[in-house]
């Protein structure tokens, strides 16, 4: 114990000396500080270490610490909180939609700006151009796709049989899903529910749902500039109808708000027949199933459609031209094809880039493994999620205005038009 | 005494009170005194800093819907948790100050709930409450219940966080309780006994007047944690659904930390403050007079 003691604080001393001596050496290492959010599940600190311990080894000039930090609220409170200390990180993964936060606390650079090299430039457009929108305003680029997902359709293939249903026709559009959900409804002999039909969770992210049933319906939540909802439209109510009405009409689904943390529980005890849910839950739900589940795209009302969801990385604007370089360095080695690839083989997350689906890797995963292919397939149907200026106040107006129509508060439209109300009032200033 | 004498005995009582006048300062009164300065200026951002705007952030909480939402939950949650809590807390510490078998596990197990961290029993209690593979919807079930979404109905969202609430507290109240009894002298209850005193009427007029300084101290602190127990929100139900279960200081939170108006947040616990202090000086200057202190 105390020789333990003494170890490290001769370490400790060791290293402050060795930092005293060499800070402005020409050969000091560059220091880089990472905070990033786990928000599923799952061993992922674990993969990221690895990620990390892998770049160090390739590049010894650079230090990376890569901080967990909670989940994706928490990760934009500590670097934030940092920034303001004084001591801010020089990089982290956070949410994709704190883009306009992020600007407009003048705390990130765009990558516009650092890139230099024809390299570099063209590296910027190697991804899914849907996982860009969230990081792209104002013709710039700000955040670079990480740990991204889709919303997809988790279903029961027993279920399906059970219900005299083919297991491999999932619902492909609002009308299959309401019909099929009937059948798939099992009720006791007292008349009591067994198995629901579908489950869509409304507590947690309700506008991220809400977001694919708005696009499926064509109709998108808000504009590019990040200044203007649209949460009265036509599309935009008609969604909220149509989700209200599984559980009010169609009694499919369950009355009042869905738990989010509880939904796959509910969906592996076969409560359910089918659940909308992120992707980044596939390989949990894959190793615990006890029965032969399926997962397709959302399906169809005018049009596919589902936003994307998930983290993106940001550099911070106090930075060094050496951290900067150092930063861009780390990103893009974690952005590589396989390294993408091998991310979304360990997590369910999607490879962010096409060119990652055509390595011999993840090729010979998604061949054993199709539903690794989903969301893939269905990202040319996606959109940004919804993100603002303002946006966690914002966000609130939608979630509660959801739950309030769910509950049966307030009708679709009532609710929809309060909060379009009060979202033009923060966003006016924006325009 | 000399004067230099009289410099030294100051300063050292001075030095005996600064560790936690220090600490007291540093973390109680400067960031109420802050909380305070904050809530009178605007919003600032990295391109509009900040100025003075007098009581605007409190004309907007007047007119904030949700803000008045929150305060009549938490009226509620109060009303809900507090009288139950308490009189469930002298009710177990009675009843295990008695001679029963095997009391000490029955203390342990009644003191359970308080051990366990708040987030922890939300997790658990998340899938207490869970429709159809809930504990309670199945048990319910053999009753031939079917099941109901128990934390997805605003009409029983707040119920169902009181009930966990008091299961959580009342075992911690139960220690005071149960402390206060083993003080109490056995020789007044054997007297009253003498005289052909009910059980109840003993309690009523003995055991319970002599528990009235413990039952203050319970009190002020039941109702402070009716307004900063909120850690369970964040578990079971993110405040809803469309607020319906959302507590003062969890909306505090989330003005704070999800929209970063911390100028408004700042102007939100002005408020709280001053609601927990009219309390807890009431509290006192009613209750105290009729305390019987020995």
């Amino acid at each position: 114990m105390f020789d333990c003691l003494k170890r490290t604080l001769g370490a400790s001393l060791l290293a402050g000396a060795l930092a005293l001596g060499f800070a402005s050496g020409a050969w000091a290492k560059v220091e880089l500080t990472m905070y990033y959010p786990v928000a599923v599940g799952g061993p992922l600190t674990k993969i990221v270490d690895g990620l990390v311990a892998d770049f160090m080894k390739e590049n010894p000039d650079i230090d990376v610490k890569a901080i967990y930090s909670g989940n994706y609220n928490d990760a934009r409170i500590k670097a934030l909180a940092a920034l303001k200390s004084g001591k801010p990180a020089q990089l982290s993964v956070m949410f994709s939609i704190d883009i306009y936060e992020l600007i407009e606390q003048d705390a990130i650079v765009a990558f516009d700006d650092i890139v230099e090299t024809p390299e570099e430039k063209a590296w910027l457009k190697k991804f899914y151009p849907a996982l860009m929108e969230n990081g792209i305003t104002g013709g710039k680029t700000w955040g670079i796709p990480f740990q991204r997902s889709t919303i997809v359709m988790y279903y029961n293939k027993d279920a399906f049989r059970d219900a005299g249903l083919d297991p491999e026709k999932p619902p492909a559009t609002w009308g299959e899903l309401a019909e099929m959900g009937k059948k798939l409804v099992k009720k006791d002999a007292a008349n009591r529910v067994e198995r629901w039909g579908v489950m869509i969770p409304s507590t947690g992210y309700p506008y991220w749902m809400f977001g694919a049933l708005a696009m499926q319906n064509d109709q998108v939540l808000m504009n590019s500039a990040g200044n203007e909802t649209f949460f009265d439209a036509p599309g935009t109510v008609g969604a909220l109808e149509f989700w209200l009405d599984l559980g009010k009409t169609h009694k499919i689904m369950p009355q009042g708000t869905i738990e989010w943390g509880t939904l796959r529980q509910n969906f592996l005890e076969q409560k359910t027949a089918i659940m909308w849910h992120s992707t980044g839950n596939l390989t949990v739900v894959k190793k615990k199933a006890g029965f032969d589940f399926g997962v397709a795209m959302l399906p169809a009302s005018k049009r596919r459609g589902t936003p994307t969801g998930g983290g993106n990385f940001y550099i911070f604007k106090q930075t060094t031209p050496e951290e900067r370089k150092a930063a861009m360095k780390l990103i893009r080695f974690l952005t590589q094809p396989e390294r993408t690839a091998e991310w979304s083989m360990k997590t369910g997350y999607l490879a962010t880039r096409p060119d990652a689906y055509e390595t011999p890797a993840l090729m010979d995963y998604v061949s054993k493994f199709p539903p690794a292919a989903v969301a893939r397939d269905q990202l040319k149907y996606a959109t940004a999620e919804l993100s603002t200026y303002q946006t966690g106040r914002v966000r609130k107006l939608l979630d509660d205005a959801i739950q309030a129509a769910l509950t049966g508060a307030k009708s679709p439209n009532e609710a929809l038009s309060a909060a379009q109300k009060q979202a033009d009032r923060l966003l006016k200033r924006y325009r | 005494m000399s004067r230099a004498g009289s410099t030294r005995v100051h300063l050292y009582g001075w030095l005996l009170l600064a560790p936690a006048a220090i600490l007291l300062i540093a973390f109680t009164h400067y960031p109420t005194g802050a909380t305070l300065v904050h809530s009178v200026f605007s919003e600032g951002t990295a391109l509009r800093p900040s100025t003075f705007v007098g009581l605007e952030n409190y004309g907007f909480m007047m007119g904030d819907e949700v803000f008045w939402r929150v305060v009549g939950n938490n009226f509620w949650f109060a009303v809900g948790t507090i009288p139950a809590s308490i009189a469930l807390a002298l009710l177990m510490a009675v009843w295990v100050n008695g001679r029963l078998p095997a009391r000490g596990l029955v203390r342990m197990a009644y003191f359970t709930p308080t051990i366990l961290p708040m987030i922890a029993v939300a997790n658990i209690w998340l899938f207490f409450y869970s429709p159809d593979i809930g504990l309670i919807d199945q048990v319910l079930r053999l009753f031939g219940a079917s099941g109901h979404n128990w934390l997805g109905d605003p009409d029983t969202v707040l119920g169902c966080i009181i009930i966990m609430t008091i299961w959580k507290e009342s075992g911690f109240f139960m220690i005071f309780y149960l402390a206060a009894l083993q003080s109490l002298p056995p020789e007044l209850e054997e007297a009253a006994k003498l005289e052909g005193a009910k059980r109840w009427y003993i309690f009523r007029r003995i055991t319970f007047p002599l528990l009235m300084p413990t039952t203050l101290f319970v009190l002020i602190n039941a109702t402070i944690n009716s307004f900063k127990l909120v850690d369970h929100l964040f578990i079971l139900t993110k405040g809803g659904p469309d607020n319906a279960s959302s507590l003062l200081l969890y909306y505090i939170y989330e003005v704070a930390f999800s929209f970063f108006e911390e100028a408004y947040a700042a102007t939100l616990t002005a408020v709280l403050l001053a609601v927990l202090a009219v309390i807890s000086i009431g509290q006192f200057a009613i209750l105290d007079k009729r305390i019987h202190y020995r």
